[in-house]
Parts: structure tokens; C-alpha cells; sequence
């Protein structure tokens, strides 16, 4: 813990939040710690289908690919730039965030039209990557890939590969839209007029929780 | 409306300092760097084992997330209640994770040993991709009990 709070404080005797955060901002906590079990049931689920398989196919056979390089052989490149991607932008919204403590409505915008920028940036990558692997022949119910043994692979790669990423990136889409509410909501002046900028806070505590998933979403498809 | 009241709990102005959301960030970009060093690697020489190899990646998985969480987040310097009332009811994922994957890993093992038909069935070889120029490894037999 980096701070204690003042000596003889009782958290628990009522009048204030013995979480020490307003209420938008526990229930944000709480609703992610629900979607993080929603996200693990579903990581789990494929590490449980792929331990109870007998071959798989190679990461780095499938996700090869990098926009306008043809078929040269890169794995892992493409990945690592969506990776880069969204970290980039959970550090405009961090950027974005710390503005708001400064009540720097200005700076607000700024960073929050990049964050934006970098979401739809990712789901630009995640567009071409689908595309890209639909035109192989990847996509629920068909599985061109070989198992990295060369044996015949079931088709739960591709179920568990596109469901789990599509899931992924319905929760970035849904947190650019909360970001473009949360964008113009501070272009109208409404957190300035209300003193204080904790929206900010909330939306970008959703939008590093889709950067946290996307770590175990990198590491369990494209690593392991 | 607020309706309850936080407590400035002291430490504000570093608080939103800039420097650790930066140096947050040259970690995790390191971290990832470091993976993808490595998985060349191991594609290139086939060095550190595989298991080894997914051994240290869950492990930089782990410490992004603590990053994330910690820094982005800004948990680390919450009270210890907020820290608290997140972190327990996340251990059940320890649980959650060994269960379901011995449970996985035990089916196949079974399976194996007693659906012989299933297991020469995974045996059989996929016609090779267009572009593909080399034929893949032999089906090595590797668990002991289905090899009997």
C-alpha cells in the first residue's frame, strides 16, 4: 500500500464510503471484476479444451501475416504493434485522467481524441486480421489451419480465436463510444461546470480493463 | 450528486504525477519487447524449452497485469478496503484456472487410453496448406499412456 490513510480513521462507522471512492466509481470496480470473470470463464474454458486436445495449431503458422508485406513470414509482428497500440492509448487515458485532476479541460480533450484515435486504430488492426485469416478460410465452424504436428486440428482453434477476440473487441468498441460520450461531455463543459472530472476516471478505468484482457488474450492465442 | 463523501487521504500532488504513468509504460512496452524477443528465439534456435518458454510468459503476463492494475488503474494507491474487497474474490481464479485445466488435460489422458479410435483419428495427417513447402513433423506418440 503506498499510502495509509490518517491515523484513527474508522472506515466502517458510516457517513462515507469505506472504500474511500464515490459510489460510480466502486460499482465500475465491481462491474469489471464481474467482466473479468466473464473474460477468464471464457480464457479458461478454450486453456481447458486445449489441454484436453491432442494437437493444436503453431501461433506462429497462423498469425503470421502483417498488412502489405504478401506472405512474408513475420510472426508475432503484427500482434506486438496491436499490443503497442492499446497500451499507447491506456497511457493517453492515464494522461487524460491526471488532467482532470488539474481540472485542465484542454489537456482533457487532447488526450481523450487520442485515446480515441488509438481504439479505433486497434479495431482497424483487428479488421484487417479478421479479414485477413477469413480469407485463408479461419472462421467459426471451419479450420484450415494444420495442428503443429500436421495432424488433422478441430475447429474449437478457430470457435475459441474468434469468439474470444470478437468479444474482446466489441468491449474496445463499446469503450471508444463511451469514450466519444465522455469526449463531448467535456467539449459541452459539463465536468468543468460540475467541478470535477471523475467520468474521466471511470471511463478510463473500463478502457485499461480492455488493455488488461487483451495481455491474457495476447498470451493465451498468440504465445502459448 | 455525491452522496458520499471520499477523504483525501494525503500525497496528492504525486498522485497524478506524470513520471510513473510513463514509467508504467516503458515497462509493459519492455516486457512485451522481451516477449517477442524470446519467442524469436525460440522459433530461431528452439533454445529454452517450450515449457520454459510458456513458464516465463505467464510469469511477464502476470507482471503487466499487476502493472496495469496497480498503475493504470490506480489500485496500488487506494485504501487497503477498495484493494481488498478486488483481490479476494480475484484469488478464486488460482482455483478457477488449476481446476479446469487439470480437468482438461485429465480428459485427454482417458480419453486417449480408452477411445482408441479417437486417437488414431487425431493421428492422421492434414493435406498441407497452398504456399506450404515443407511436410510437418512426424506424429510423435508423445504421452506415455496412449502409447501402450
Amino acid at each position: 500500500m503506498a499510502q495509509i490513510a490518517p491515523a484513527g480513521t474508522k472506515w466502517w462507522s458510516g457517513g462515507k464510503s469505506p472504500f474511500n471512492v464515490e459510489y460510480g466509481k466502486l460499482m465500475m470496480w465491481y462491474f469489471l471484476m464481474s467482466d473479468a470473470f466473464t473474460f477468464g470463464a471464457f480464457l479458461i474454458s478454450y486453456g481447458s479444451i486445449r489441454f484436453a486436445t491432442n494437437g493444436w495449431p503453431d501461433p506462429n503458422e497462423v498469425f503470421r501475416a502483417f498488412p502489405l508485406m504478401g506472405s512474408t513470414h513475420l510472426p508475432l509482428v503484427f500482434v506486438s504493434l496491436m499490443t503497442f497500440i492499446l497500451i499507447a492509448s491506456s497511457v493517453t487515458m492515464v494522461l487524460a485522467v491526471a488532467a482532470g485532476h488539474n481540472n485542465d479541460q484542454k489537456s482533457v480533450t487532447k488526450y481523450m481524441i487520442l485515446t480515441i484515435i488509438g481504439g479505433l486504430m486497434f479495431l482497424g488492426c483487428q479488421a484487417w486480421e479478421w479479414t485477413h485469416l477469413h480469407g485463408e478460410g479461419a472462421w467459426w465452424g471451419r479450420n484450415p489451419f494444420p495442428n503443429a504436428d500436421g495432424s488433422v486440428a478441430t475447429t474449437n482453434f478457430t470457435n475459441f480465436f474468434f469468439t474470444i477476440t470478437g468479444f474482446h473487441g466489441f468491449h474496445v468498441f463499446s469503450g471508444v463510444i463511451i469514450n466519444i460520450i465522455m469526449l463531448i461531455k467535456n467539449l459541452r463543459g459539463d465536468f468543468a461546470k460540475r467541478g470535477h472530472y471523475l467520468m474521466i476516471e471511470k471511463a478510463g478505468l473500463y478502457w485499461h480493463f480492455v488493455d488488461l484482457v487483451w495481455v491474457f488474450v495476447f498470451t493465451c492465442f498468440y504465445l502459448l | 450528486m455525491e452522496h458520499t463523501k471520499t477523504i483525501d487521504t494525503g500525497h496528492h500532488e504525486a498522485h497524478f504525477d506524470t513520471k510513473p504513468i510513463w514509467r508504467t509504460f516503458w515497462i509493459l512496452l519492455g516486457i512485451t519487447l522481451v516477449e517477442l524477443i524470446l519467442a524469436t528465439i525460440h522459433l530461431k534456435t528452439g533454445f529454452p524449452p517450450k515449457l520454459v518458454v510458456n513458464g516465463i510468459y505467464l510469469i511477464l503476463t502476470c507482471a503487466k497485469a499487476f502493472y496495469i492494475i496497480a498503475e493504470f488503474m490506480h489500485l496500488r494507491h487506494e485504501i487497503k478496503n477498495l484493494i481488498m474487497t478486488i483481490a479476494v474474490p480475484a484469488t478464486l481464479f488460482i482455483w478457477f484456472i488449476i481446476s479446469f485445466l487439470w480437468d482438461g488435460g485429465s480428459y485427454k489422458e482417458l480419453r486417449n487410453r480408452y477411445d482408441r479410435h479417437h486417437f488414431e483419428q487425431q493421428q492422421v495427417k492434414a493435406p498441407p496448406m497452398e504456399g506450404e513447402k515443407e511436410e510437418g513433423h512426424e506424429p510423435a506418440a508423445k504421452k506415455p499412456g496412449a502409447a501402450e
